[in-house]
């Protein structure tokens, strides 16, 4: 860099000896950054991959302008004119996706998933309609009774009461809503965990550890650095979600910019403090893996990323919300779609808060440096 | 004057089934400028001795002083004035060689510009290069040039040639040669005796967590009493086998050995033993297949006080 003051001009080279400051926490956090960055795996997987799980989701879950319903209706047994009314009385109704086939078909598609219902309309005059399907499914339930409407009302039934239907779709209410702050959440958790511990065992197997100790470095610099260049490498991960979530579905954030921010700056700092209590003794990166892959499976399936929470029964509900990881999603949510304010979440805050505190307190207290 | 280090009985015991007792009562003094060498095979104690110096780990019992201070209570001034270089440190492959050594300047109070560290260690036209791209020998000189940021008084570099080809090898012995002309205490581990009898002005053999034997590399070699070593074998012809023991009274031989078929005399004078010991075979009927004469090393020290070989740590059969 200052190849100029050579050993020709010493008392220059002295001079800025003297002059140059050096800033331990700086130097660690870029020297963290630069590691960071100059690692193509980890960008994909911090910056890719949550952009990947909003994308492949978004599209598996997209709303679809109207589901339609499709209905088989049995030929053989069935008078002709019968099975010609049927069909013309569904296919005047888009929503309707009309088959007819023989029996063996039928019962084949219907068993394998591919119609929701089948049609045996009645062998001779004054016959009943028969319909064929599995209760369980949702679905087929739903084609029963939209397909009986339909055909009883082209018969000549007359509904009594006056109706009126208004449809209601906007931003807030689809999965893609329901999904996105859960992204958020638990890309906070997976860079917490990996971000934090897995970057610390791996310095302690090279020795890094062991190295920089033997060094004047003070401690409190050292675990700064790493959580601050955590914070920091959150930034764009975060800010490139919810954009993307922005620009490609619409989702929109509706409470305070602020109170996301501390949110995001909460859930993180308390999963970098569960990182480093992860690390703490660790001394493989296997053990290190193992360990942070049984602290994130529970909350994958149990803090409500990806459905919610409360599916699960309510005698199991205490331990779910004493996971870091719900009220978290639950807070993320509160704001981003009902435009919560600070005050409403401060059961969420304060369980996270929590956490925090108490990993850091055990972390620091069991941290092993070789 | 202060001794660099002081160490006075020091005891290192690892916990477990058996306990394991790496350091046994081990005593060293280096004096401020020299520079001193830790000799002795894999298992020695040569590292739990220097990490404990270094306050990396505590002695189970005994005394330390490091530059007159204490670990435990001089902690933070200790650290300030020592520059030390693991047995083996992996530093962050990704970071350039002076990212590297300015991130571990800024942890000292003062020290040297980084630049300058480059320049000691002749990395100069590595200086922008990812430490994943260094060779073994850079990597080496890096591990000192970390130690040296600091401006240190006092080196402690744990094996610092270990595993280098020799031109590297050669290389480092440069460079510390060169801090210890300029008044730095220099304290490093090997196994290589041809290393520590170049490098450094006193050595400590240890073993089995002990200093069995320190002085001068030339005075340790002295105390064998011949400072030549006479090496023969001789044809297997069907004759006893001679023993060792039967040339030990040859004169000018202080000491004689027998390491498998190869008989191994130090000698004083090779001019007064080598005609006594032609004369001895011929009466007893022995042929030679084979006598080199060279001097006597420090592998001949330590085979003579252990009867082991340096680099092998077992005992012979």
């Amino acid at each position: 860099m200052n190849h100029e003051f050579d050993s020709t001009t010493p008392g220059i080279a002295k001079a800025s000896l003297a002059s140059r400051r050096y800033w331990p926490l700086g130097q660690l956090i870029l020297a963290r950054l630069r590691e960071f960055y100059r690692e193509p795996e980890a960008i994909f997987w911090v910056y890719g991959f949550p952009i990947l799980m909003v994308v492949a989701l978004g599209i598996a879950f997209r709303n679809k302008p109207a589901e339609q319903i499709v209905v088989d209706v049995q030929q053989e047994g069935a008078e002709q004119a019968k099975v010609q009314f049927v069909r013309d009385t569904l296919q005047k109704n888009k929503i309707f996706k009309v088959q007819v086939n023989d029996s063996a078909r039928c019962r084949l598609r219907l068993r394998t998933g591919k119609t929701a219902l089948v049609v045996v309309p009645p062998s001779s005059a004054g016959g009943a309609y028969e319909y064929i399907f599995d209760p369980t499914r949702e679905e087929s339930r739903l084609a029963q009774g939209q397909v009986d409407d339909a055909l009883q009302r082209a018969a000549g039934r007359v509904d009594p009461l006056p109706i009126r239907i208004q449809t209601m779709q906007e931003p807030g209410g689809r999965y893609i809503d329901f999904l996105v702050p859960g992204l958020l959440g638990m890309s906070l958790m997976g860079g917490g965990l990996w971000g934090v511990g897995f970057v610390i065992v791996d310095m302690r197997i090279r020795k890094v550890l062991k190295r920089f100790l033997a060094t004047p470095m003070r401690k409190s610099d050292f675990l700064l650095g790493i959580l601050l260049s955590r914070l920091l490498f959150m930034v764009p991960e975060i800010f490139v979600l919810l954009l993307f979530a922005w620009l490609a579905f619409g989702v929109v954030i509706q409470g305070s910019l602020l109170v996301l921010v501390i949110l995001i700056l909460l859930g993180a700092l308390t999963f970098a403090g569960i990182g480093l209590l992860v690390a703490s003794r660790a001394k493989t990166l296997e053990a290190v893996s193992g360990l942070m892959n049984l602290v994130m499976l529970p909350m994958w399936v149990l803090s409500g990323i990806f459905f919610s929470s409360e599916r699960f029964p309510e005698a199991m509900q205490p331990f779910i919300q004493a996971l870091p990881l719900t009220p978290l999603n639950d807070a993320l949510r509160a704001v981003i779609l009902e435009g919560a304010s600070l005050p409403q979440l401060w059961p969420q805050t304060a369980i996270l808060g929590s956490w925090a505190v108490g990993s850091f307190v055990l972390a620091l207290r069991w941290f092993r440096w070789n | 004057m202060i001794a660099a280090i002081r160490c006075i009985n020091l005891v290192k015991r690892y916990e477990g089934r058996p306990p394991v007792e790496a350091v046994r009562g081990l005593d060293l003094t280096v004096a401020s400028g020299e520079c001193f060498g830790l000799l002795g095979p894999n298992g020695a104690g040569k590292t739990t001795t220097i990490e404990i110096i270094e306050g990396l780990s505590e002695p189970t019992a005994g005394d330390v002083e490091v530059l007159g201070m204490r670990w435990g209570r001089d902690d933070a001034a200790i650290k300030e004035r020592i520059g030390i270089s693991l047995q083996e440190t992996r530093l962050s492959e990704k970071l350039q060689v002076d990212e590297t050594l300015t991130l571990f300047r800024s942890f000292y109070r003062s020290g040297l510009d980084p630049d300058e560290v480059i320049r000691r260690v002749s990395l100069e036209e590595k200086a922008t290069t990812r430490v994943g791209k260094l060779s073994g020998g850079q990597r080496q000189r890096l591990a000192v040039a970390c130690a040296l940021v600091g401006d240190p008084d006092l080196l402690l570099l744990d094996e610092p040639t270990t595993g280098l080809d020799p031109q590297s090898r050669r290389q480092l012995w440069d460079l510390i040669r060169a801090l210890r002309a300029q008044g730095r205490t220099v304290l490093l581990t090997t196994h290589y005796m041809d290393e520590a009898e170049r490098l450094c002005d006193r050595v400590a053999v240890v073993d089995h967590g002990q200093v069995i034997a320190q002085g001068t590399p030339r005075q340790l070699i002295a105390e064998l009493g011949g400072e030549h070593i006479v090496e023969f074998t001789l044809d297997a012809d069907g004759r006893p086998p001679l023993e060792a023991t039967d040339l030990a009274d040859l004169p000018a031989v202080y000491s004689a050995r027998k390491d498998a078929d190869q008989f191994c005399l130090s000698v004083a004078e090779p001019h007064v033993a080598l005609p006594a010991l032609l004369e001895r075979l011929r009466q007893t009927g022995h042929r030679l297949a084979g006598l080199t004469t060279r001097h006597a090393s420090l592998e001949d020290v330590f085979v003579t006080l252990t009867g082991r070989h340096l680099r092998d740590g077992e005992a012979p059969p």
